[in-house]
């Protein structure tokens, strides 16, 4: 338990520290899921017996886990459920308006001064694409003016 | 949104049966598992299933009532649920019960119930709203 | 009795829910708004009055016994800070009837402040640890919805930031929760404060202690962690940053002098003297962040973190004199940045930007904003009488009662550099006449009558506010000594909740 807990909180880091907006946003469902499971084992485990009271009895019978944690858990579901549906749309909306989702090209709130240096923000691998793309459209023109001139 | 002829039939079908069955959950709540959060989730999705096969438009003309408003009014219901304690001279939320009948017949009905029926009502709205908003962002 | 206690909680949430009923008639939604906000105020002095004359209050919800249910709790610090947030709701409000667009007001902005409100004063009002995390949760859902509201890019921008940080600082929140619990067995704060001296794994109440700090310190804005602040506040409308900047912060303060009193009292050599270097290098950051800004509001968001660090000073000196220092600080600081907001907000009305570089002339202008601005920015930075001096008299006073001259003198220079950018904004915004022309500022005569009553209105009483604190400081300090001699002693508390049988 406690190791699954260390991998997901390990890999929500990973995916926090990243640039892109969607994936920090995985980071932090993730890490939520990882606290969830820290209040769980809070509570401590015992396979296959449900804390419900029989039947005409009084109290629980045998060792039982804690119900508590598991009721926290639950609503620490519901509300991480809200939050992160809320950041879901808030992401797409920015998105949508400033057309990245690079956290490091949204400096709009906290514009850049004039004499500082900004590493260049886009993603390499995107210049790559654009690139190619570029490439491949030239080699297409060129053929299709060379197709356009075969008859004449 | 999908033209799916099979999706669409079953929805037919699916969306009553759901929504009998998010009440009877609802009601079985207070003594047996189930309740008004877990009800109120089977509503959400019957209807958010309707939306899925017809649209969200059809969706909402179906509900009648803006989820917006059904989430406020679940608010209302729950905080209702917690002041008639005040004229027993309770604490907030304390439950009071109303029976009818004797024995094994007795028909128990109690602030509980209003609350459940506020977090029905809240689950179904809340859920609802995300669920219809983005599906209209789509369009 | 529990009445008075849950009544400040329940009127802005059934607010909130009637105004999403009147979702599109925006008259009604207004009314509703102000109505309720007026509302909220009266239960906030009911509850006050009856700390004041009865001492502390303690209700179980349910009529639950007090480790097993709910408690809500007022304490002398609580129902201030509840008075404070009533008395700030309701004038925020009606500025925000003036201040609001059409198109933000639509969108659900009343609703979305009664939320804010209703997780505002359950936070403080709570006595459970768990609860405090789900009034937290209400109160950042608002936030993020409030942030967004009217989505523009900047806005969308800042409330990205605000998030994701925030969200990270929930889950440290819930962690700690969940380990304590494991520990102890409980979340009741009084129940806590009794069984942790008998936990026997020291080292890992120190931890949670630390986890505790960095999820509160996040919340409030503390030094490594603020980031997120001056990256949102300037960025939404004015009447809401200026309840984000008076309320928000406040809480996470609360919650961090709340259990670093109650709860997490064995190691203070360690935690409490980690808050002490924290809060020094969070006021020296702070107004050092807000002298290089050249935007109103930008300004007034470092110097929120500065302030933040008075609070934590006060909390980390553990001392009786330093506590009510913090507590007299909260109280003070709520009221003058709230209204500093909402003169900046008047500002743009009046000149129509907020950076620094394109405004002036409001010297000539309006001189009554020129008094409205200068009250609240010369208590802010502590100079006699107002309010902020008689905060900062009492912190520097209890740092050099323990001999920490480090930290006294830390506290005077920075109020010295907070009248150093509040004289920035004097020379650029009032003396130095308007870029393009006198004929661009307007003055306050050129509103209209209700714009004038409700925007420079609760300016007006807060200011008033501020200098009747100054003046008349002794019934204030009386209080802030009752919250303090409460917050050390611990055991009225403690009866208070435990004692409570049904």
């Amino acid at each position: 338990m406690a190791f699954t807990v260390g991998a997901m909180a390990a890999g929500s880091v990973y995916l926090l520290l990243s640039h892109n907006l969607v994936r920090v946003l995985f980071g932090l469902i993730l890490l939520s899921n990882a606290a969830n499971f820290v209040i769980f084992s809070a509570g401590g485990m015992v396979e296959g017996a449900p804390p419900l009271i029989a039947k005409g009895a009084r109290d629980l019978a045998g060792v039982h886990a804690n119900p508590l944690p598991q009721a926290l858990i639950l609503t620490a579901i519901v509300i991480s459920f809200g939050l992160l549906a809320f950041a879901l749309v808030l992401v797409y909306r920015t998105y949508q308006e400033l057309g990245t989702i690079d956290s490091d090209r949204m400096r709009l709130a906290e514009p850049p001064y004039d004499d500082q240096d900004i590493p260049e923000p886009e993603n390499p691998h995107r210049i790559h694409v654009r690139d190619a793309a570029r490439r491949v459209g030239n080699r297409v023109d060129n053929r299709m003016s060379a197709n356009g001139s075969d008859p004449a | 949104m999908t033209e799916s002829l099979i999706l669409r039939t079953a929805t037919r079908l699916l969306l009553s049966l759901m929504l009998l069955f998010s009440i009877f959950i609802l009601l079985r709540g207070h003594n047996e598992p189930g309740g008004g959060f877990i009800g109120g989730l089977i509503a959400a999705s019957a209807f958010a299933l309707h939306s899925i096969a017809f649209g969200p438009a059809a969706a909402r003309q179906l509900m009648v009532i803006d989820p917006k408003a059904l989430a406020a009014a679940g608010v209302l219901c729950a905080v209702a649920a917690g002041l008639p304690a005040a004229l027993f001279g309770d604490a907030f939320m304390r439950a009071q019960w109303l029976h009818w009948g004797e024995g094994e017949a007795t028909f128990h009905v109690g602030t509980p119930l209003l609350f459940d029926i506020g977090v029905f009502l809240v689950v179904i709205g809340a859920v609802l709203t995300i669920v219809l908003a983005l599906e209209e962002e789509d369009v | 009795m529990s009445w008075f206690l849950i009544a400040p909680i329940l009127v802005p949430m059934t607010t909130a829910a009637l105004a999403v009923l009147l979702w599109n008639q925006r008259p009604a939604q207004r009314a509703v708004s102000a109505c309720g906000a007026g509302l909220h105020l009266i239960t906030t002095i009911l509850l006050m009055v009856q700390v004041w004359r009865g001492g502390i209050l303690a209700g179980q919800m349910g009529d639950w016994p007090a480790p097993f249910g709910i408690t809500l709790v007022a304490d002398h610090l609580s129902a201030v800070m509840v008075l404070i947030t009533g008395v700030m709701g309701f004038g925020v409000c009606l500025y925000s009837l003036s201040d609001m667009n059409e198109n933000r007001e639509n969108n659900g902005f009343h609703p979305l402040y009664h939320v804010l409100l209703t997780g505002v004063t359950g936070a403080f009002i709570t006595g459970d640890l768990f609860n405090l995390y789900v009034w937290f949760e209400v109160m950042l859902i608002a936030s993020f919805a409030l942030l967004a509201l009217g989505s523009e890019k900047e806005q969308l921008d800042g409330a990205i930031k605000y998030a994701a940080i925030n969200l990270v600082s929930t889950v440290m929140f819930l962690i700690a929760i969940g380990t304590l619990y494991g520990l102890t067995g409980t979340l009741n704060m009084a129940d806590l404060a009794l069984r942790l001296p008998h936990v026997e794994q020291r080292g890992l109440v120190t931890t949670i202690a630390v986890l505790f700090m960095i999820a509160f310190g996040i919340k409030s804005a503390v030094f490594p962690l603020f980031f997120w602040l001056p990256a949102s506040y300037h960025t939404p409308a004015v009447a809401v940053s200026a309840i984000f900047a008076g309320l928000l912060t406040k809480v996470g303060v609360y919650a961090l002098v709340r259990t670093f009193t109650l709860i997490f009292t064995s190691d203070v050599a360690y935690t409490h003297g980690a808050l002490l270097v924290v809060a020094g290098l969070t006021m020296v950051t702070g107004v050092l962040g807000a002298a290089a800004q050249n935007e109103i509001r930008r300004i007034l968001s470092f110097h929120i973190i500065s302030q933040i660090g008075y609070m934590i000073m006060g909390l980390a000196l553990y001392t009786p004199l330093g506590l009510i220092g913090a507590v007299f600080y909260l109280v003070h600081h709520i009221i003058v940045k709230t209204n500093l907001f909402l003169v900046a907000g008047i500002i743009r009305r009046l000149t129509g930007s907020m950076e620094l570089k394109r405004i002036g002339g409001l010297y000539k202008a309006s001189p009554l904003l020129v008094v409205l601005f200068l009250i609240p920015a010369l208590s802010l930075s502590g100079i006699p009488p107002l309010s902020g001096f008689w905060a900062k008299l009492v912190l520097i006073r209890a740092s050099l009662e323990i001999g920490s001259y480090a930290i006294a003198a830390t506290a005077v220079l920075v109020g010295a550099l907070t009248l150093f950018s509040m004289t920035k904004i004097w020379g650029e915004a009032f003396w130095k006449p308007h870029p393009e022309g006198p004929a661009r500022t307007l003055g306050i005569g050129d509103l209209t009558a209700t714009e004038r009553a409700l925007l420079i209105g609760p300016i007006m009483v807060f200011a008033a506010l501020t200098i009747a604190i100054g003046l008349w400081a002794q019934p204030f300090l009386d209080l802030a000594t009752r919250a303090s001699g409460e917050l050390l002693e611990r055991t009225p508390y403690i009866d208070a909740v435990m004692g409570v049988r049904p």
